[in-house]
């Protein structure tokens, strides 16, 4: 047993309003620069929609992540790696920019600048890449809240096993939105993809980065990644992603989309995983096999064993105990109401969903059922079998078991509360936990994750253990910073240095002056 | 030096060296101080029909055309007699192989500079070294082909292996013979000349990616995994080429 540890996300997407503040925030932080303007490591997609970049689901025409080959072996499915060194001068599987939209800007100028005329001057959009006018075709959020209807819907790959009446009544009555960060995943393809190895995925916290020093803009992490959340960078010639803000994550803050996301929707903690198993959960023959395969790789952190070892393999006691306040690991692994995000791409993504159930629960409604009746609603679920394939091609590669397991489960969460607020527990029939595979107590303990869980309980993100960091960090300001008259007014530690409960080493360090 | 110019000096003793100086302490500087501008620079992103066929081609004959120099330059004329090889056999690979390549670098080079100048989103990304490099490669690649079809394929022939190859290898021996490359055809000397010139240009240019070529790809693990180091920051000043405020051309 190798024990390693991952930050990792779950995002409930009954809660998502599609408000974009989690995207906007992160473009502000990260991409607000020249040659990123189309860049965005968060985004929000509406579903059933074509995605961003366009049609990025579709791996028959991207040939992004894993696949196996005739022995059953992980291969990427863009091919061996001799094939894309000979490919290298042009890389076939790479979307260009108008899968993404060019991106525009608006001639702001003229309407400031224009000479006194009969009409009023207007702003024309102009190409981002080439200073011209330019007609708006496409963009990130091009089909937000369906927009463009069944025409731009129907290029959503996930519709692909789904007849064609059940997409049209489906779009009637159903849609959510997708939030989207890098999956920093167990089993990255885009590391594997990258021939420099620029990429790599950080030992203490999972996060995959890439070395912006070290890359060659080869670009085949971009057309590796399975969900293109590596981003091509048209004015370094650079790849970049979605960082989990690893600055922030180190500190102990949540990611700055989490941080501002208005429905609260999302919850970051500690994963353990085995990894030692991670290549053969990959490898499993069946891809319907591979939620399950992913759970079995996750290692429970209040077994003694798995503390113990990874004790002795070198994690640090306050990050075992944050493993185990992980609200991720009660969503993903405890309660088993997080689904990974298109396991079938095999790269065991770390960045799972709560399928929504509203929309569920409307339809119900809409179709006569009570939807206070938990047998009624759970054959309802059954019977709506077209949002659950639909969910179940997003989460568990087309097995629409697991993702009505799910919603049962939310349901009875809902019901029971529902019960107890207008005081008619009795209501409640008495097998309703047992019928969605859960005891009371889960319920309890999801109803607490799901609708109360505060901002400490919703984020449980040990610190890094920088103090070795830090103390070189110390040095360089004396040398460089410090100096009579210098940047900086750095002080030395003068205090005591200690060590806390946790085991982290505090320095004392002197206030500034003057502060 | 009976006979040679100061000029003749400096463009086939000075220039050579000067050129060579450049390139050796050139790319040291930039890889102790512009990793980050280390890139290939790809425009793939902004257009890919022009740059499947143009990329390919203009590379694979490019390999060619300098395995060519390699055999041709570098191996001196004694070796090849010496394992059998008769000159009029050797002349007709060069040249049959040689425009080979041509053809191959003709085609790529039209398309892949074509494809600069013309499509504006590629002319966009271009900046003034690139556009300097583009010229001097336009320049090297005709001298080269002219005589390799006009010259070796169609005239008559000129054995530069007996005046252009003995002053390159004397550069390295420390005595080029400067007779033997003034007294070449212009066409071979203007080739020689430019492509001394790039040589110099090499580290501040976009061609530094020649050297990433990612051969060590074949053999590492697939998943990399690095540990999260404490590095210290950079000395102030040697940061070199950073994130670019908005507005700031290329």
């Amino acid at each position: 047993m190798r024990v390693m540890a991952q930050v990792a996300m779950v995002m409930n997407l009954d809660k998502c309003i599609g408000c974009h503040t989690c995207s906007v925030t992160c473009k502000q932080t990260w991409t607000n620069r020249p040659g990123t303007e189309y860049v965005y490591f968060n985004n929000v997609e509406t579903k059933p929609g074509a995605g961003y970049p366009r049609r990025y689901e579709d791996q028959e025409q991207w040939n992004g992540g894993w696949t196996l080959d005739r022995k059953g072996r992980l291969q990427l499915r863009a091919g061996g790696r001799a094939r894309r060194l000979l490919s290298i001068f042009y890389n076939p599987n790479l979307p260009t920019i108008d899968d993404y939209g060019d991106p525009w800007t608006y001639d702001y100028e003229t309407l400031i600048d224009a000479p006194p005329g009969k009409l009023t001057p207007s702003a024309h959009s102009i190409s981002a890449l080439t200073g011209r006018d330019m007609r708006v075709r496409w963009g990130s959020n091009w089909e937000d809240d369906l927009a463009g209807g069944p025409e731009s819907a129907a290029a959503d790959p996930n519709l692909a096993g789904l007849g064609e009446q059940v997409k049209l009544a489906f779009e009637q009555v159903f849609m959510f939105y997708l939030p989207r960060i890098c999956e920093h995943c167990l089993n990255p393809s885009c590391v594997a993809s990258c021939p420099s190895g620029a990429m790599y995925k950080r030992e203490e916290d999972g996060i995959v980065l890439v070395d912006q020093d070290r890359c060659r803009g080869w670009r085949f992490c971009v057309s590796g990644c399975p969900y293109k959340k590596v981003y091509f960078n048209h004015r370094t010639g650079k790849a970049e992603k979605c960082t989990l803000c690893f600055p922030r994550i180190e500190s102990g803050q949540p990611t700055i989309c989490s941080e501002t996301c208005v429905g609260r929707l999302r919850y970051l903690g500690l994963m353990l995983y085995d990894a030692d198993k991670v290549t053969a959960a990959a490898a499993t023959t069946d891809p319907r096999g591979l939620y399950e395969a992913q759970l079995s790789v996750f290692l429970d952190p209040d077994d003694p064993r798995v503390r113990a070892a990874a004790a002795a393999q070198g994690i640090p006691a306050d990050w075992l105990e944050a493993a185990r306040r992980s609200p991720v690991y009660a969503l993903i692994a405890r309660h088993k109401v997080a689904l990974p995000l298109h396991p079938e791409y095999r790269t065991l993504p770390m960045v799972w969903y709560i399928p929504p159930l509203s929309p569920v629960a409307d339809t119900v409604s809409a179709a006569g059922y009570d939807a206070d009746d938990p047998d009624q609603v759970f054959a309802a679920i059954d019977a709506l079998r077209v949002p659950a394939d639909y969910l179940a091609s997003l989460f568990t590669a087309g097995d629409a078991g697991p993702v009505r397991r799910v919603l049962r489960t939310l349901m009875a969460v809902r019901t029971v509360m529902r019960a107890r607020q207008l005081g008619t527990g009795d209501a409640v029939p008495a097998g309703l936990a047992a019928a969605a595979g859960a005891s009371m107590a889960d319920l309890d303990d999801l109803y607490r994750l799901l609708a109360i869980a505060k901002y400490d309980e919703r984020f449980v993100i040990p610190p890094a253990h920088a103090e070795d960091a830090g103390r070189l960090m110390a040095q360089h300001e004396q040398l460089f910073c410090a100096q009579p008259g210098g940047p900086d007014d750095f002080h030395p530690p003068s205090g005591e240095a200690f060590r806390d409960d946790a085991g982290r080493l505090h320095l004392g360090l002197s206030p500034r002056s003057g502060s | 030096m009976n006979g040679v110019s100061a000029w003749q000096i400096f463009v086939w003793v000075a220039l050579p060296y000067l050129a060579l100086g450049i390139f050796v302490v050139g790319h040291i500087w930039r890889w102790r101080y512009d990793q980050f501008g280390w890139t290939s620079r790809s425009t793939q992103l902004q257009e890919r029909r022009l740059l499947k066929w143009g990329a390919p081609i203009f590379h694979y004959g490019t390999f060619a055309a300098i395995g060519g120099h390699v055999i041709g330059v570098l191996i001196p004329e004694t070796w090849t007699r010496a394992i059998g090889i008769p000159e009029p056999v050797y002349h007709w690979f060069s040249a049959a192989a040689g425009t080979l390549a041509a053809v191959l670098i003709i085609i790529g080079v039209v398309i892949l500079a074509g494809r600069r100048l013309l499509v504006p989103r590629v002319r966009a990304t271009t900046s003034t070294v690139d556009y300097v490099t583009l010229i001097l490669l336009l320049l090297v690649i005709a001298t080269g082909i002219v005589p390799t079809v006009f010259v070796n394929l169609l005239g008559h022939g000129y054995d530069y292996r007996t005046t252009v190859a003995l002053w390159f290898r004397g550069l390295f021996s420390g005595s080029p013979d400067v007779r033997a490359i003034a007294t070449a055809p212009i066409v071979y000397q203007v080739h020689a000349a430019a492509a001394w010139l790039i040589w110099a240009l090499w580290p501040f240019s976009r061609l530094v990616h020649a050297w990433s070529a990612p051969v060590w790809y074949l053999w590492r693990p697939y998943i990399v995994y690095r540990s999260r180091v404490a590095t210290p920051p950079a000395e102030p000043g040697t940061s070199g080429r950073r994130w670019r405020k908005i507005g700031v051309p290329y």
